[in-house]
């Protein structure tokens, strides 16, 4: 038997079902069409001429598109690693201590956040041409070293954002107890509550690589002509010519965002099933 | 057991059932209720009497069956257009409206004009004691004050019927006993057939004219609240309802007036001043409520005491006092009894009312005591 | 709070905490800030020395009509874009916040997964769908061919920024509703319809008074990254849908204007600082309430 609609089941009267769907659409239908079209052997037009996957081969010969997928994931992971660091400590000593200025870093360590991409750009641009320039000519990867640590300045504050919220949750009395038992502040810092913040750890570190990887306007004015990114890359591919290469290149990243994402959710439902 | 005579019945459910994916919150439950009634739907929480409440409101659509108000189909109305209003267990106050404009919401949306409106909403305001108050908004009521907002909210649509969510729940327990007192004038006063949900026993027993005891999904029983007290239909509704001691038992002789039973785990028979309905090979259970078990001294080698209405020799046993509660009104005694061979001792909880200042001193810790009760002080439950 | 150490008690504690952030903070992001700061009160002199020299012509520049349009335009487009989103996003909201638990987390995720894909990937994805011979000009001159449809033009036009702009930040706008619509007490939904209020009026009368903050926080988590936005622009729009971040990279990379473009950038900010006090203003409001 059909279980009547529960009332305020917004979500399965038929109007409503009507426009997520439709919503549906609007945020799902582009990024189908890109995904079958990288199958589509056609160099020119949107008309489907059969099934290929040249594209791919043709993306996986492309040495600069690959070197610039390399650049992009290396820089991925170090800012990754280094704004867990950064965002954690940040976390922990804004939660942890009481101290003068505390609201003013606090409010600090969010302008990043909000502060639009290209003020930042410009910013990072300025600095590394005027202030603090980057030496040239560096062994890779040292000679990401700017992307890298551009992508940890922006970065960083949401890794703290996320683990802030989980400390949140946090119960002192633990630590307290914990500090009964006989364990030192730091003791109790590790035993007690990084254990409390995995989640936030892998949620912060899923948005870290992700920022990273996605960021074009930040990366496009620091980046220097043998620092391509792959966003970069791809931005100058986009600009010069609808490429069916490009469709294959994003489904690519596309499938490795959901995965990663996926595992993400699954590794942290995991953790908090194991915790309740 | 009394119904209420010549007055129509109001609600009528009909076989509801109501399923929450795999869960059945309620099943298959049929019930009347009469107009006027002050009807308490009690059992502890999950039981399905909340779920019930619900879907006479309208918040959930049974599985199956159907729901009648005055006759009239009401099981897929939504519940803006039922003749019923609740009262939530959270009050439900909205907080970005006055305490007026909480009360006057419901008439608005029925298109009572504004003068009407206005006059309704400080009657409602009067009959519950909040004169004066229209104005405030809700942060600046106390909980019992957003109570009685709630309630005004509600009866000044003059429904046909008022549900109570748990509605003292929230309240100390002072507060608590005294809006007993109005919630009960009120219904009176209005008329207005009140159903409620209560996990409270003495909330329920103080309130309702009848109270419906539920467990997992099921009525258990229907009765006034003494019936359900004194009359117990089964061990859960009486061990649900106040504390009570159960002995297992077999009827020896069953007559119109009395009955002998006898009791394996205590070695005694026990005297009943009434029939039980159980034919003589059945398991009975015996029901003793702590305050109708009488204690008499039997440290100094005193025998056995005569019980009222009860032949000698029945009724009685002997026991150690274990523990004392004073707990100044009165004082709790847990009490082992004498078993016969080769059987494990039972306990039996005994209530004496303090009547004077010296009644705490009358028996000590470790005592021998003869532990009985009146022909008429028993009960036998059946299941 | 309970439970939080004086500073006082653990300088090193605090200090080993706070340093590394703080440090990579202040190099990183506010010296880079306060050069930008500089260079807008700065004039060119020579290919590649600017000047501090405290002059304000760079301002005075910005409010110049071309220029001023286009801070108009970027302000119009972002608030078209973020009642767009608003309209759109609250059905969504409302639906998400009170489906049963298990279509609610798939909803969010759906809602949430765009969002973590490439900003650039989804803006290119739109232009295989809007360009004169993308899929809906297709899918229409298939339809109404023998009706003599011609393919409209949607590429590089305002409409396909506005597009973009929409599809980009739907999600800013339906994250932060959903958390609003989330807290609230459903009783107090009930309680309404039980008075006698349908759905509709129960959203007007109810839900939107009491999502009031919520749903401003919502605008401006919308309104202040649209206002920003450089990619759509760039790549969806024509020579006339600039918008204010366009004009900045100009600036910089090509026009080689540093002082103008960073007071440029600064007016950016000062209209961001003003939506973010404006957002911590709400705030503050919520937890009184």
């Amino acid at each position: 038997m059909k279980e009547p609609k529960a009332l305020l089941d917004y979500a399965r009267s038929w109007p409503l079902r009507l426009w997520m769907g439709a919503v549906g659409l609007f945020l799902y239908l582009p990024l189908a069409v890109l995904i079958v079209m990288s199958f589509n052997d056609s160099r020119r037009t949107t008309k489907w001429q059969g099934f290929t996957f040249d594209w791919y081969g043709k993306v996986f010969q492309d040495t600069e598109l690959m070197g610039a997928l390399g650049n992009s994931l290396t820089i991925a992971a170090f800012s990754t690693v280094i704004s867990l660091i950064l965002g954690t400590l940040a976390a922990i000593a804004l939660w942890r201590f009481r101290f003068p200025g505390r609201t003013l870093v606090d409010g600090s360590f969010s302008l990043p956040i909000v502060v639009p991409e290209i003020c930042m750009g410009v910013a990072l641009l300025i600095f590394f041409a005027r202030i603090l320039p980057w030496p040239g000519g560096m062994v890779w990867p040292l000679s990401l070293g700017a992307i890298i640590i551009s992508h940890v300045a922006f970065s960083f504050p949401f890794v703290a954002v996320v683990v802030r919220a989980r400390l949140e949750s946090f119960d002192r009395s633990m630590e307290e107890a914990a500090r009964d038992l006989g364990a030192s502040e730091w003791q109790a810092l590790r035993d007690v509550v990084v254990p409390h913040l995995q989640p936030a750890l892998l949620a912060g570190a899923l948005l870290a690589f992700t920022l990273s990887l996605d960021d074009f306007v930040i990366t496009f004015f620091t980046a220097g002509p043998d620092t391509v990114t792959f966003p970069v890359k791809v931005y100058s591919m986009v600009r010069f010519s609808v490429s069916p290469k490009v469709n294959a290149i994003s489904t690519l990243l596309l499938v490795f965002t959901v995965l990663l994402t996926f595992i993400a959710l699954r590794l942290q439902a995991k953790a908090e099933a194991e915790k309740s | 057991m009394t119904q209420p005579a010549a007055k129509p019945v109001i609600i009528e459910f009909r076989n509801i059932t109501k399923r929450f994916g795999p869960v059945v919150a309620v099943d298959n439950v049929s019930l009347a209720i009469t107009e006027g009634e002050f009807f308490a739907l009690l059992g502890p929480s999950g039981c399905g009497k909340t779920t019930l409440l619900r879907m006479l409101a309208g918040f959930e659509t049974p599985t199956s069956g159907q729901i009648l108000i005055d006759g009239k189909d009401i099981t897929r109305e939504p519940p803006n257009k039922r003749p019923v209003n609740m009262v939530f267990q959270n009050y439900a106050v909205f907080p970005h409206l006055s305490v007026r404009h909480n009360i006057e919401y419901g008439l608005k949306m029925e298109g009572v004009g504004a003068d009407e409106r206005r006059d309704r909403a400080e009657a409602a305001l009067s009959l519950v004691q909040l004169e004066g108050y229209g104005e405030r908004m809700p942060d600046q009521l106390s909980g019992g004050q957003r109570q009685r907002v709630a309630l005004a909210r509600a009866i000044v649509k003059r429904p046909r019927v008022l549900l109570l969510d748990e509605p003292l729940s929230a309240l100390d327990a002072k507060l608590r006993e005294e809006l007993r007192f109005e919630m009960s004038a009120l219904q009176d006063k209005l008329g207005i057939t009140f159903v409620m949900v209560t996990h409270d026993q003495d909330e329920a027993l103080a309130l309702a004219s009848r109270c419906a005891v539920m467990h997992k999904g099921s009525l258990m029983q229907v009765a006034t609240p003494a019936d359900l007290y004194e009359f117990p239909a089964t061990r859960l509704v009486a061990d649900f309802i106040g504390s009570v001691n159960l002995f297992e038992g077999r009827v020896l002789a069953e007559e119109a007036d009395h009955a002998e039973i006898e009791l394996p785990e205590l070695g005694i028979k026990a005297w009943l001043d009434h029939g039980t309905g159980s034919s003589e090979t059945l398991q009975i259970w015996l029901a003793l409520r702590p305050e109708k078990v009488e204690l008499h001294k039997r440290s100094n080698g005193e025998g056995p005491p005569t019980l009222e209405g009860t032949p000698a020799g029945y009724n009685v046993v002997k026991g150690t006092i274990l523990d004392i509660a004073y707990l100044g009104s009165e004082s709790v005694f847990d009490i082992r009894l004498e078993a016969p061979e080769g059987r494990e001792p039972k306990r039996i909880r005994v209530i004496r009312p303090n009547l004077t200042r010296w009644d705490q001193e009358d028996f000590t810790w470790d005592e021998n005591v003869w532990v009985g009760w009146h022909a008429e002080g028993a009960h036998v439950l059946l299941a | 709070m309970q439970g939080e150490i004086d500073w006082k008690r653990s300088k090193s504690g605090l200090a080993g905490l706070l340093g590394p952030p703080l440090f990579w903070f202040i190099l990183f992001f506010a010296v880079p800030m306060a050069v930008v700061w500089a260079y807008s009160f700065g004039t060119n002199v020579g290919i590649a020395d600017i000047e501090i020299s405290g002059t304000f012509a760079n301002y005075a520049r910005v409010l110049e009509p071309l220029y001023l349009g286009i801070l108009a335009k970027s302000l119009a487009f972002a608030a078209l874009a973020t009642l767009i989103c608003l309209v759109v996003g609250f059905p969504v909201a409302l639906a998400i916040s009170f489906a049963p638990p298990g279509l609610k987390t798939w909803l969010l995720i759906g809602v949430m997964l765009p969002f973590w894909t490439n900003l650039l990937i989804r803006t290119y994805a739109l232009i295989a769908l809007l360009r004169d011979e993308g899929l809906i000009n297709q899918s229409l001159s298939l339809a109404f061919g023998w009706a003599g449809f011609e393919p409209m033009q949607m590429m590089n036009t305002n409409f396909a920024v506005m597009v973009g702009l929409v599809y980009v930040h739907l999600p800013f706008t339906v994250l932060p509703l959903y958390a609003a619509l989330d807290r609230l007490d459903r009783s107090l939904l009930e309680a309404s319809l039980d008075l006698g209020a349908g759905h509709l009026r129960t959203i007007w009368n109810i839900v939107i008074p009491l999502a009031g903050v919520g749903i401003a926080s919502a605008v401006l988590l919308t309104f202040i990254p649209v206002l920003g936005s450089y990619l759509q622009p760039d790549l969806l729009g024509g020579p006339d849908s600039q918008m204010i971040a366009n004009v900045i990279e100009r600036q910089f990379k090509r026009a080689n204007d540093w002082p103008f473009g960073a007071a440029l950038a600064f007016m950016l900010m000062y209209l961001t600082f003003f939506g973010i006090a404006l957002q911590s203003l709400l705030k503050k409001k919520e937890r009184t309430e």
